[in-house]
C-alpha cells in the first residue's frame, strides 16, 4: 500500500481527522517504495529494497501544539495517534512562534511521477550494476557505485480545510572508478526523475575514461587558477550559499547576506550581473512538489536577478513579525547558463583546470561563506583549448559568492541533485594547498 | 520495511564531520514510553525463529538483532523550546550466510511469521547474490556465549529525568550567555538508548542496554555596527554515560590554560559555566587579533584533538576503506596494507601511540559485545609511531593476519545491516608529569586551539585542514590574547611526525561525534577519542579572513 492515490489518501486523512478534538488539527500521510545497489571491488556488496508508509498528525490547543505519528491505518489506530497528539499538545508549552495553520491553498500541477522509475525491480537494478560494473571490468579499472530510487507520494489534510496531495519519483546513480595501480580514478553521478533518461552503462564510460586519463597527476603549484567547475563539482558549492538565503538570519546579523547598520544586501548587486537563479516547481527537467512541508504553495521564485539579491526564503513566523511576505525555501534551483557544451568551454580556455568533483567541503566562515574542500576524481590540466594532462588534487578555500563574481562563462544547465546548473568558468579560484590523494 | 526518517535541521552550529542532517529513527512516542523494555525470554524465543528458519532454508551462519532504539532530542533557541523529539524504532533485521555470500533482510513484524519470513527472504538474497561472489566469505571463530547481559554503567537514566527539567537547564544555559554578552543561543540535548539482543548460531544470545548523551549549544555575537558576527561552540563532549554527565562535580573540571577562563570537562559538565564563558568569548571573538599566516607550534585541547585523531587516523585504519569499499563515498585510505605489512612505516613520532577500543569508562563506543557478538576490547593502531593494525571484523580479520575480530561491527538500526566502524580510537598521554601550562610554557611562538570548527580532509585522508571554536596566541611560553581566521593545513604523516609532547594521564579526556557518517545508504555511528593536551611543532597556519 505504499503509494496511496490522492482518493484513497484523501479517505485516510479524513477519517484520522474526523477524531480531533482540538482547535487545530493538521494530519500528514507519507509513503515511499524504494531500493538500491551497492557495489565495490566489482562485485555487489550490498542491495535492499524499502517500503514505508507514515502518518504524522500534528493537534493544537491555542498556542500548544503536539506531533504524534503512527504506521498503522485501521480506524482505532487513527484514534488513538490522534489522541496521542493531543496529550502532547496539552502538556507542551505556548509556542511564540504559534502562527495559525494555513486554510485551502490553490497548487499548480507537476509532473514529477514517473512509471519507468516506479517499476523498477531487483532484475532492473543488477542490470544497472552489471553494465556500470563491466564498463570498468573491459578497461581493467575497479568500480564502486551505488544505485538507489524511490517512489514518494505526500498528502496533507487540515481542519481548516488545506488539502494537499503530490506524487514523485528519482533514482540517484554514482560510480567511482579506480585504476589496479591506484594513480587514476574517475567519478560520474547522475539523476533523474523519469529512470528512462537513465543509461548507468554510458554514464559509467565518462568514469571510466576519467579514470584512465588521470593517471600519473603531475603537480601544480598551488595558486590562483582559472577553473572549469562540472556542475557535479560546483552544487555543493552553490548550495551551501542557497540554502543560507534565509531572511530571519539575515535580519538577526548572522548571515552572508546581513549588513552593517542590521540592513541585509536584498536589493543589491552581490555576483556577476550574468547569475540569474529561480525556482520553478514545473520545470520538466528538475519537477518538484507544488507545495512545501507546511502546505505553503511552491511557485516561480527569482532569488538572483542578474546579480541582484531579490528574494530570501522566509518563514510565515517571521514574515508576520516583520510585516513581510512569506516565501518557502525552493524545491529546486535553476541557474540560468548559456549554450556552450562543456567541450566548448575547454576550446576557448587559454589556461585552466577542469575539475570533476569537489569533496569534504566544510563551512571555514560564515560570514563570508568561504569554504574549503578538495577536488577529486578527475582533475586535468587545460592549455590552449586542449586538456593537456591529469594534474594531482589540490586543496581550495573559497567562497561561493566570490567566485560568482569571477565569473568568465557559464555553459549549458544539466541536471544535478534535482537542480539545473550549468558548466561554470571561474577565473582566480583559490587553491591553497596540493593532495596526495587519487 | 525501513522505519526511518530525517529531520531537517536548520539549527546552527551542527555541521562538521559528514553529517548531512540529524537522523531522527522510527515513531515519535509519549516520553513514558522511553522507560519501558522487551522482556529477554520473549526476545530470545523469538531470535530462535528467526536463526531456525534461516538454517531450515539453507543458511550455514546467521545472526539476528532485535533491536528498540530510543531517542529524545530537546532543541531551544534563547527563552524557547523549539522542538521535543521522542522517538522509537522496533524491529528485527536477521543477517545470514548461504552459499558463502551474505544475506540481509528486516521487518518490522515483531512476530513468528514476520520474523521468519525476514529469515527466508534473507537467505533468498544471499543465494541471488552468490553468483556474482568470487570468493565465498571467511568468518573468523567466536566463541557463543550463551544467555548474556550488559548495560552501560549509568549512574541516573536520562530517559527518567522529566523533559521539562532537560528543557529548563538549557534555557538556564541561553540565559547565561545573554546575560554575557550573546545574542543569540542555540541549544540541544541528545539522548539515545539502544536495547539491542543479538543472537547467532554460534550460541550467543546477548541483551545489551546502551545509553548515550550529548548537550551542546552554539553562541552567536553580533555587532550590528559593522555587520560582522562571531559564534563559539560549546566545550561539551557526547559521552557514553547517563544524566550524572549533566551534573557539574569539581572533581571533574581540568583547569584551561591560564589567561583563557578555560575549564576542561572529563566525566560531567557544567553547561551554565560554560556558556556564560562562550559568550564572553564570542563578543571578544569579534574584535580578536587576525593571525599571521605562517609556522606555529601548536597546543591543541583535547576537545578539538578529537576529530583530528577521529579524520586523520580514526578514518584511514578502517579496512573496509583500505580495500576499497568506500571508495565511491568516503573514499580509500593512503595507509596500505604494504605500509602496515613493512612494519616500519612511521606515521608518527615515537611518542605516538594511538589504541583503539571499545571498552574505555564513559565512551560513546563502549559496549559489553558488537553487532556480531564479538566481546570488545582494547588494541594497539601506532605504537612509538609505527602502523601496527587496523580496525577489522569477522570477515575481515583473515586478510591482515588475525585470528579473531577485533570486535568492531556496528549497525545503527535493526533495518541496517551491521558493518565495520570506527571504535574509538585514542592518543596514549605522556608518562612525564606535565600540565597545560608548562607544555604552553615551553612553546615560543604558537597558537592554542580548542573546541571544534571546520573540519575537512582528502578521500584518501592526506591532506587536511582544520579550524577549533576559540583560539589563542602563545608568545614566550604565554597565552597573550585571542585569535581569529585561524586555521591549520598539513599533511597527516607529517603532521604527526611533528608531535613533540602531550601532558600527563590527569589531564586526559574524551571528545567525540555522535553522529559520523558512513556507508551508502548512509548509516552513523557514535565514537569517541580520548587525549590530553598535546603539542605540534611547525604546523602550517593560514588566514581565513575573506571580505565578499
Amino acid at each position: 500500500m505504499a503509494i496511496l492515490s490522492k482518493e484513497e489518501a484523501q479517505a485516510i486523512l479524513k477519517k484520522a481527522l474526523s477524531f480531533s478534538k482540538a482547535d487545530e488539527c493538521e494530519v500528514t500521510l507519507s509513503g515511499n517504495i524504494g531500493g538500491n545497489i551497492r557495489y565495490a571491488r566489482n562485485e555487489v556488496s550490498t542491495s535492499g529494497a524499502e517500503e514505508n508508509v507514515s502518518m504524522s498528525v500534528e493537534s493544537r490547543f491555542g498556542k500548544r501544539s503536539g506531533v504524534a505519528t503512527i504506521n498503522e491505518f485501521d480506524d482505532k489506530s487513527l484514534e488513538k495517534v490522534i489522541r496521542r497528539s493531543e496529550e502532547i499538545a496539552r502538556i507542551a508549552p505556548e509556542s511564540p512562534e504559534y502562527v495559525e495553520m494555513l486554510g485551502p491553498q490553490k497548487y499548480i500541477t507537476t509532473k514529477e511521477l514517473f512509471d519507468s522509475t516506479a517499476k523498477i525491480d531487483p532484475a532492473y537494478r543488477a542490470e544497472a550494476a552489471a553494465k556500470s560494473i563491466n564498463a570498468a571490468a573491459a578497461k581493467g579499472l575497479t568500480a564502486a557505485g551505488f544505485l538507489e530510487h524511490y517512489t514518494n507520494f505526500v498528502a496533507k489534510l487540515n481542519s481548516k480545510g488545506l488539502f494537499a496531495y503530490h506524487p514523485s519519483s528519482v533514482i540517484d546513480f554514482s560510480v567511482t572508478m579506480r585504476t589496479e595501480d591506484g594513480t587514476g580514478s574517475g567519478y560520474v553521478t547522475q539523476d533523474f526523475s523519469d529512470a528512462s533518461k537513465l543509461d548507468t552503462g554510458k554514464a559509467s564510460q565518462i568514469a571510466a575514461d576519467k579514470a584512465v586519463n588521470s593517471r600519473n597527476a603531475k603537480a601544480l603549484e598551488p595558486g590562483k587558477y582559472t577553473v572549469i567547475l562540472e556542475p557535479a563539482a560546483s552544487i555543493d558549492l552553490l548550495q551551501n550559499m542557497f540554502f543560507n538565503m534565509d531572511q530571519r538570519n539575515a535580519e538577526e546579523g548572522r548571515s552572508f547576506l546581513s549588513k552593517a547598520g542590521g540592513k541585509t544586501k536584498v536589493g543589491e548587486k552581490l555576483v556577476d550581473e550574468r547569475i540569474t537563479v529561480y525556482s520553478d516547481p514545473t520545470n520538466a527537467e528538475v519537477p518538484s512538489a507544488p507545495f512545501s512541508g507546511d502546505g505553503r504553495p511552491q511557485e516561480k521564485v527569482t532569488w538572483i536577478d542578474k546579480g541582484v539579491v531579490k528574494n530570501l526564503y522566509n518563514s510565515r513566523f517571521w514574515a508576520g513579525k516583520t510585516n513581510s511576505k512569506s516565501i518557502p525555501a525552493p524545491g529546486n534551483v535553476i541557474m540560468e547558463g548559456g549554450t556552450q557544451s562543456l567541450e566548448d568551454m575547454i576550446k576557448s580556455t587559454k589556461r585552466g583546470i577542469l575539475v570533476t568533483r569537489l569533496w569534504y567541503i566544510r563551512a571555514v566562515d560564515p560570514q563570508t561563506l568561504l569554504y574549503t574542500g578538495l577536488t577529486r576524481d578527475g582533475t586535468f590540466y587545460i592549455e590552449n583549448g586542449k586538456i593537456m594532462y591529469p594534474v594531482k588534487n589540490f586543496r581550495f578555500n573559497e567562497s561561493p559568492v566570490i567566485m560568482l563574481n569571477n565569473l568568465e562563462a557559464l555553459g549549458k544547465p544539466q541536471r544535478i541533485s534535482g537542480s539545473l546548473i550549468p558548466p561554470m568558468k571561474i577565473r582566480d579560484f583559490t587553491f591553497t594547498s596540493l593532495s596526495d590523494a587519487v | 520495511m525501513k522505519r526511518r526518517n530525517f529531520l531537517e535541521l536548520t539549527a546552527l552550529g551542527f555541521g562538521g564531520l559528514m553529517m548531512p542532517s540529524i537522523p531522527v529513527f522510527g515513531d515519535i512516542i509519549s516520553p513514558e514510553r522511553l522507560l519501558e523494555t522487551v522482556d529477554p525470554a520473549l526476545k530470545k524465543r523469538l531470535a530462535d525463529v528467526a536463526l531456525n528458519s534461516a538454517k531450515s532454508k539453507g543458511a550455514s551462519y546467521a545472526d539476528v538483532r532485535i533491536g528498540r532504539y530510543l531517542q529524545q532530542y530537546v532543541f531551544t533557541r534563547e527563552k524557547q523550546v523549539q522542538n521535543i523529539v521522542n522517538a522509537e524504532s522496533y524491529g528485527v533485521g536477521v543477517r545470514v550466510l548461504a552459499n558463502g555470500t551474505w544475506g540481509f533482510a528486516a521487518t518490522s513484524d515483531v512476530s513468528d511469521k514476520g520474523i521468519a519470513k525476514a529469515a527466508e527472504q534473507a537467505v533468498a538474497i544471499a543465494k541471488a547474490n552468490a553468483k556474482l561472489q568470487k570468493e565465498p566469505v571467511q568468518l573468523a571463530p567466536v566463541k557463543g556465549y550463551g544467555e548474556v547481559s550488559w548495560k552501560t554503567p549509568i549512574e541516573k537514566n536520562a530517559f527518567e529525568v522529566p523533559v521539562g527539567e532537560k528543557a529548563d537547564l538549557l534555557l538556564a544555559a541561553n540565559a547565561k550567555a545573554m546575560e554575557n554578552g550573546a545574542n543569540f543561543v542555540n541549544s540541544a540535548l541528545f539522548q539515545v538508548n539502544e536495547q539491542k539482543y543479538f543472537a547467532s548460531t554460534d550460541g550467543s544470545y546477548i541483551d545489551q542496554d546502551i545509553h548515550r548523551i550529548w548537550p551542546n549549544f552554539t553562541v552567536t555575537a553580533v555587532d550590528k555596527a559593522s555587520g560582522k558576527f562571531r559564534t563559539r561552540e560549546a566545550l561539551s563532549a557526547p559521552m557514553g554515560m547517563g544524566y550524572e554527565y549533566m551534573i557539574p562535580k569539581a572533581s571533574e573540571k581540568i583547569k584551561g590554560p591560564e589567561g583563557t577562563g578555560l575549564t576542561g570537562y572529563r566525566y560531567a559538565y557544567d553547561m551554565l559555566e560554560d556558556a556564560a564563558l562562550a559568550a564572553k568569548q564570542a563578543r571578544a571573538k569579534l574584535t580578536a587579533k587576525s593571525v599571521a599566516a605562517g609556522k606555529y607550534d601548536l597546543i591543541l585541547d583535547p576537545n578539538h584533538l578529537g576529530l583530528t585523531i577521529h579524520e586523520s587516523v580514526g578514518h584511514p585504519l578502517e579496512l573496509d576503506r583500505v580495500l576499497g569499499y568506500e571508495a565511491n563515498y568516503a573514499g580509500t585510505s593512503f595507509a596500505t596494507l604494504e605500509k602496515w605489512k613493512a612494519k616500519n612505516f612511521k606515521y608518527g613520532s615515537d611518542k605516538v601511540n594511538i589504541f583503539a577500543d571499545k571498552t574505555q569508562k564513559g565512551s560513546l563506543g563502549l559496549v559489553g559485545w558488537d553487532d556480531e557478538g564479538v566481546k570488545t576490547k582494547q588494541w594497539d593502531l601506532l605504537k612509538n609511531g609505527v602502523l601496527v593494525n587496523y580496525q577489522a571484523i569477522r570477515d575481515q580479520a583473515h586478510i591482515i593476519g588475525e585470528k579473531e575480530s577485533h570486535g568492531c561491527a556496528y549497525a545503527d538500526n535493526w533495518s541496517s545491516v551491521q558493518f565495520q566502524r570506527m571504535p574509538n580510537v585514542s592518543l596514549a598521554p605522556g608518562k612525564t608529569k606535565k600540565n597545560v601550562d608548562q607544555l604552553i610554557a615551553g612553546v615560543d611562538k604558537g597558537i592554542y586551539i580548542a573546541g571544534r570548527g571546520s573540519y575537512s580532509i582528502d578521500q584518501q585522508r592526506y591532506n587536511f585542514q582544520f579550524g577549533g571554536t576559540v583560539f589563542y596566541e602563545i608568545k614566550g611560553g604565554k597565552i597573550v590574547g585571542q585569535l581569529e581566521d585561524v586555521a591549520y593545513q598539513s599533511n597527516t604523516q607529517e603532521f604527526w611526525n611533528s608531535c613533540a609532547d602531550m601532558c600527563d594521564e590527569s589531564d586526559y579526556r574524551l571528545f567525540g561525534s555522535f553522529f559520523d557518517g558512513k556507508g551508502q545508504p548512509s548509516q552513523v555511528s557514535a565514537v569517541s577519542h580520548g587525549s590530553a593536551h598535546t603539542r605540534f611543532n611547525g604546523v602550517n597556519v593560514i588566514n581565513t579572513a575573506r571580505k565578499i
